[in-house]
Formats: C-alpha cells, structure tokens, sequence
C-alpha cells in the first residue's frame, strides 16, 4: 500500500510587485496558483515545466524555504502523525526540515568559498546534535565514499573541485541528515552529459540504499521519463498533467504535454517526430490569461477554452490515475 | 569527394594555442573539415573542447592572448578564394567579411545585446557598415527582418531595449542581426542552451527556413546529441581540441566508431526508450588541458585503451565521408555493428 509523505492542498505563493515612490503593491505574480500534490514514499516524483512555471518556488514552498501565502503542506510521518507545516514557528519546523532536504541547481554557487568543505557539512550535524568533531568527521567521510569521492576531500575548498564534483557535494549535504525526502532542483542541468549521467545514477543508487523519497524538478523530458514513476507537468503556477511517467509519453492527455514533449530532440535518427511548434512565449504570471492559462499558445483551444478555468480532473489510461485540466479531453471521468 | 564549389568554408589543420602564465593552451590542435553551402555541420563536444574556440578562430574574434598557429581557413567569396588567416584582425577585408558574409550567433542572447541602444539600432548597425541603403530602406530592412523571425508588432518592437524582450525573442533579434546582410555562413554557438524547449523548437524551426530559402551554410555548435540528430546534415565531434570523429549525421549517429561518440550517445536517456534504458556514465572528466595525456587524448577514460594509445592516432578514412583518430576503430566497428 502506497503511503503519502507529503499532501499538498491548495499551496499558493504570491509574489508582490511594488511599485512608485512609497513602494506600494500594485499586483501579484502568481508563482504557484492553488497546487494540490500528493507524494508517496520511496516514489521520485517529476515536477516538469518551462522556466518561470513556478516549479522551483513549489519546491521550496514544501520546505518553507519560501513562505506559501495560503494553503496547507502536510507531512505524515512513518507512524502516520500529520503535520501541518506551514503553520509551524519558525523553531518548530527544525525537527522537520531533518526530513526534507533539498539539493540545489547550482553547484557553484551553493557551496561557500571560504570554507572546507567539512566546514560548510558541519553546520546541520552540529545544530542536530553531534558534538564530537570526531563523530562528525566520520559521518562526512563516509558520506563522501558514498557519493565516490575521496574521504580526504572533506578538507578542501569547492574550487578545487569540478561542477560534477561539487554537485555530488551537495548530495552529501543533503544527505547527511538522513532525510527522508530530497527536492533535487535541477540538480543535473548545470552538468556537462557525461557528468550529467553520473550524478543521475548516483541519485538512483542512493535511494536504493537509503530509502529515499525524491521530488525531481527538471526541465528536462527524457531525464524524467528515465529516472521517475510519476511525472506533474506545471504550466504558469498550476498543474495540468499528473499521472504515471509511461502514460505522459504514451497517452498524453493535456496539449501543453503533447507539444512539450514533441519539442524536445530525440538522439535517434529512427524516432524522429513532427514537431508541435508553439507560439510565442510563456504569458506573464503577473496578469495570466483568463480562462485555461494556456488557451493563447494551444493549438486545440476552442471558445469554452477562452472564458472557463479548466480543473484538475481525474481519468484512467491503462488503469492508472491519470489527472489532467483541459476542456477538450474525451475520456469518462472517474471520481 | 563533393563538388568543389559547393564549399563555403573550409578548414584545414587548423591550430589555435592560448598562452597564460608562461603555459600553453593548445585549444584547437589540428582540426579539418569542410562547410557545405545550404548544409548544417554540427559540432558537438563537451565544455571545454574547443567547439567555441573553433568558431571564435573563424570569426577572427580571439582575444588577446592567443593566436592561430597554423592552419589555413579558406573562405569563398563569389568565386575568389579568400584564406582569413592571413587576413589582419582588425583590418578592411576582414571586417568586410566579418557579420556581411560570415555571421555568428552568440549563446548568452541576455549579455550579447547592448542593453543601452534599441533593438532596431543594433540590427541596423550590420546594415549601416555592409550596405547602400539610406536610413529609411534600413529602417523597413529592420522591421522586415524582425517580422521574418516572427516578432509581433515589429513597427513597435523595434524601437524597444532589450530588456522589454523575452529570452527566445532575444534570440530571434540575435538571428535577424545575423541574417541581416543575408551571409553564406552562419555561426551558431549553442544558440538554444539557455532557452526553454519549446522555444527552441521555435528557433530550429527558423534556422532550417532561412537554410533552405537562402542556401546558408550554417555551422552549429552544441553539446545536445538529440539537437545532431534532428538538425545536422554532417557531424564533427570534438575531444580536446581534435576532431576524434566526423561523417554525416547517418554515419555518426548510426554506426558511430569511435568510442567517445559512443560513450556520448549512452550516457543521455533518450525520450521513448522508457525507464528500463541503460545510460552509461563516461568515467572521470575531461584533462586539465595544461597537463594533457600523451597519445590519444580520451585514452584514460576509454574502455578500449591499450599500449599504442599512447601514440596520437592518425585520422582515417572509413568510407567517403566517415572518418575517425582512433587506433582501434575496426575492432569497435566489429562489435557494435
């Protein structure tokens, strides 16, 4: 029986513009707009997306690191205690953010200069309680073994190192905690291919070993399909496609999917494709279109699509859960 | 072999070195290949190859501290062979070819616009140099060619900063300036890495549109195997600063012989093969180019090493366009066919 980590209902994070001489809040960007997301444990969980749909504010939402302006985040516990998080004092979240843990896009700019790299590692296992410098040092070290670094590597600084190198810094980071979920933030974009590959099967191997629970933000399409069970698609702040990492390639459902996932160049000169061009740009999340919010890019989009906010709807491809918000799909809806 | 005059550029032995701190960059060592006019060549490599350094050499846009060694780059203009390694950097000739004949399009669209002059103005600047037209006939050159790359309101859009523009529209002004004296060959280092994918889908779909109707050379530099396979007509891939591979697209990709190609196309998951697919990670990381392995330069992260790579091997030829440096190729070739 699957078993949520994380429930997500309604999470919204607002932005405000100011603006003028004194300053005053002329409008909102609506980052994230109302997501409700449920994440099981030990799955990896897609969150998929152009730049500035909101995926990255979503990811730090659930941790707080980013305050959400409404909704609830709630974590369940291995013996089932909720909590709710967003509405926790600050030094109350302590206990949870040893759970949830986060690997960053930039591995260059996510490690301080001026410190070792155990200097940097040392901070979290210190505030959690391990007071022996000994104690610390061999929990690092074997992290870094872990991630096929050298033991020794814990006392240098993040310049000696490569962006492969630092980004499996940041895994250990991340990792020596224990937590049990990891938002990994682009953790591979900023990677060279062949570095690319390594850190990915690195995270693979990781959550064999240590049971982990991952919500992977990407960009990237076939790095999803590789490595997730389940993929959300995020489009200006909302969610238009959930469902299991087979049927977003092989029954896509939303157009946005659809055109997404033709844009993307396949290394296989068997596989080539139509491409689905899209028009234009992402519209400004500060003043989104009215009706669905993709209706001015949608090749399909009809006059229902220009006035009605489409919700997320559940249906069945292959016997799978499969959500999707758009007005133009045919298939039954199951409740 | 092709046509002779179906070649736009072409290049030969070329050598670029960098010197810092009384050390030797040897970024470029010994490269060849030929651009055919209306084809793409797809240059594609790791960070650090030499791809960038390659274009900035055709461009003559080095800086500084490094020169072209050796070489030679032949350019036809019309029918005169014109060799731009010989040319002076800054000098009449090369400025003539520079942004009229070859264009380049650069890979960061936010910091290659000024951001202190309109659009319109830094497109018009190609036109003013290279061209006869008066002001007004550049003015409607200018919004005919935003128009072209399919910018709404290019009356409006073209009086406008950069910063009012959005990253893939950025780009489109970078490819308008670029197309702007219609060149025979067009430079485009990594022009879609900083975009989203469905603006990149937007951009190839330009790049292929002014290919065909204008029959431009276009040289592409990339690190994306899946940009190759849709976009390339001829491959070359780079390894420190050689050419280990090269071929048309079919070759590479379908009967790659080298094992760095190989390890290049397994080690990114490709769309549609499903979560089951094996990616292969490349051991270790490319050399310090300062302190570079004797012989075959991928020989310590190759899983084919032996004694003799430890002598740079020659390039050779496998058929009429697929050649490979690589001292084991029919070995490699033997088994993956």
């Amino acid at each position: 029986m699957k078993k949520e980590i994380l429930k997500l209902r309604g999470v919204k994070v607002h932005f405000p513009v100011q603006a003028g001489v004194f300053n005053r809040v002329v409008g909102h960007v609506l980052a994230v707009d109302g997501v409700d997301l449920d994440i099981f444990r030990g799955e990896v969980l897609g969150l998929a997306g152009e730049s500035g749909c909101g995926k990255t504010t979503l990811g730090k939402a659930i941790l707080r690191l980013v305050e959400p302006t409404d909704g609830e985040v709630k974590y369940i516990s291995q013996d089932d205690n909720e909590t709710e998080l967003t509405s926790l004092e600050k030094k109350d979240m302590d206990p949870f953010r040893k759970k949830l843990q986060i690997v960053f896009q930039d591995p260059h700019s996510s490690l301080n200069p001026s410190f070792t790299i155990f200097g940097s590692l040392q901070d979290p296992l210190k505030k959690f309680g391990i007071k022996s410098k000994e104690e610390r040092r061999k929990i690092i070290g074997d992290l870094l073994e872990a991630v096929n670094m050298r033991r020794e590597y814990m006392d240098r600084y993040p310049h000696e190192f490569s962006g492969g190198q630092r980004q499996r810094i940041g895994i250990v980071r991340a990792l020596c905690l224990e937590p049990e979920l990891i938002v990994c933030d682009e953790a591979v974009s900023a990677l060279d291919v062949s570095i690319q590959a390594q850190v990915l099967k690195l995270l693979m191997q990781l959550k064999k070993e240590k049971n982990l629970t991952y919500l992977f933000i990407t960009h990237d399409l076939s790095v999803t399909e590789y490595l997730c069970d389940r993929i959300a698609v995020m489009y200006l702040g909302r969610i238009v496609e959930l469902c299991d990492s087979e049927d977003l390639y092989n029954n896509t459902l939303h157009p946005y999917s659809e055109a997404l996932i033709s844009a993307i160049p396949v290394a296989d000169l068997d596989k080539q494709t139509k491409r689905i061009v899209l028009e234009g740009d992402v519209p400004s999340p500060v003043n989104p279109p009215k009706g669905c919010p993709f209706h001015p890019r949608c090749p399909k989009a009809t006059d229902i699509c220009k006035t009605e906010v489409p919700t997320l709807k559940k249906y069945s491809t292959n016997g799978n859960e499969h959500y999707a918000s758009c007005h133009l799909i045919d298939l039954p809806e199951i409740s | 072999m092709e046509d002779k005059n179906n070649i736009a550029l072409s290049v030969r032995d070329l050598k670029t070195f960098f010197y810092t701190n009384n050390r030797c960059n040897k970024a470029v060592n010994g490269v060849s290949f030929d651009v055919e006019k209306g084809k793409t060549l797809c240059i594609v490599g790791e960070s650090g190859c030499g791809k960038s350094v390659t274009a900035a050499t055709i461009m003559q846009l080095l800086p500084t501290l490094s020169r072209i060694e050796e070489g030679e780059i032949k350019f036809q203009k019309d029918d005169k062979i014109i060799n731009i390694e010989k040319l002076e950097k800054n000098g009449k000739e090369m400025r003539e070819i520079r942004g009229s004949d070859i264009a380049m399009i650069f890979q960061d669209p936010m910091t290659a616009l000024n951001p202190v002059y309109t659009v319109g103005f830094q497109i018009s600047e190609n036109l003013k140099y290279h061209t006869n037209l008066n002001k007004k006939e550049i003015r409607e050159k200018c919004i005919s060619l935003l128009n072209d790359m399919g910018i709404p309101l290019p009356e409006k859009r073209v009086d406008e900063y950069p910063h009012s523009y959005s990253g893939g529209m950025r780009q489109r002004a970078m490819i308008a300036m670029a197309m702007a004296c219609n060149p025979k060959i067009l430079i485009a280092d990594e022009p879609t890495t900083a975009l989203d994918v469905t603006i990149q889908a937007q951009i190839f779909e330009l790049m292929d549109k002014l290919k065909k109707e204008n029959d431009t050379a276009i040289i592409l530099i990339t690190h994306d195997m899946g940009v190759v396979a849709e976009l390339a007509d001829n491959v070359a891939v780079m390894y420190m600063g050689n050419i280990v591979e090269a071929g048309t697209a079919d070759d590479v990709l379908r009967r790659p012989t080298h094992p760095y190609t190989k390890a290049l196309l397994e080690s990114v998951p490709v769309l549609g093969r499903g979560k089951n697919q094996d990616i292969n990670p490349i051991k270790g990381s490319t050399p310090d180019p300062y302190n570079r392995p004797i012989g075959c330069q991928f020989a310590p992260r190759c899983n084919w090493q032996t004694e003799s790579c430890d002598v740079m091997p020659e390039i050779t030829q496998i058929n009429e366009t697929h050649q490979v440096r690589c001292h084991k190729y029919e070995q490699f070739f033997e088994k993956y066919k």
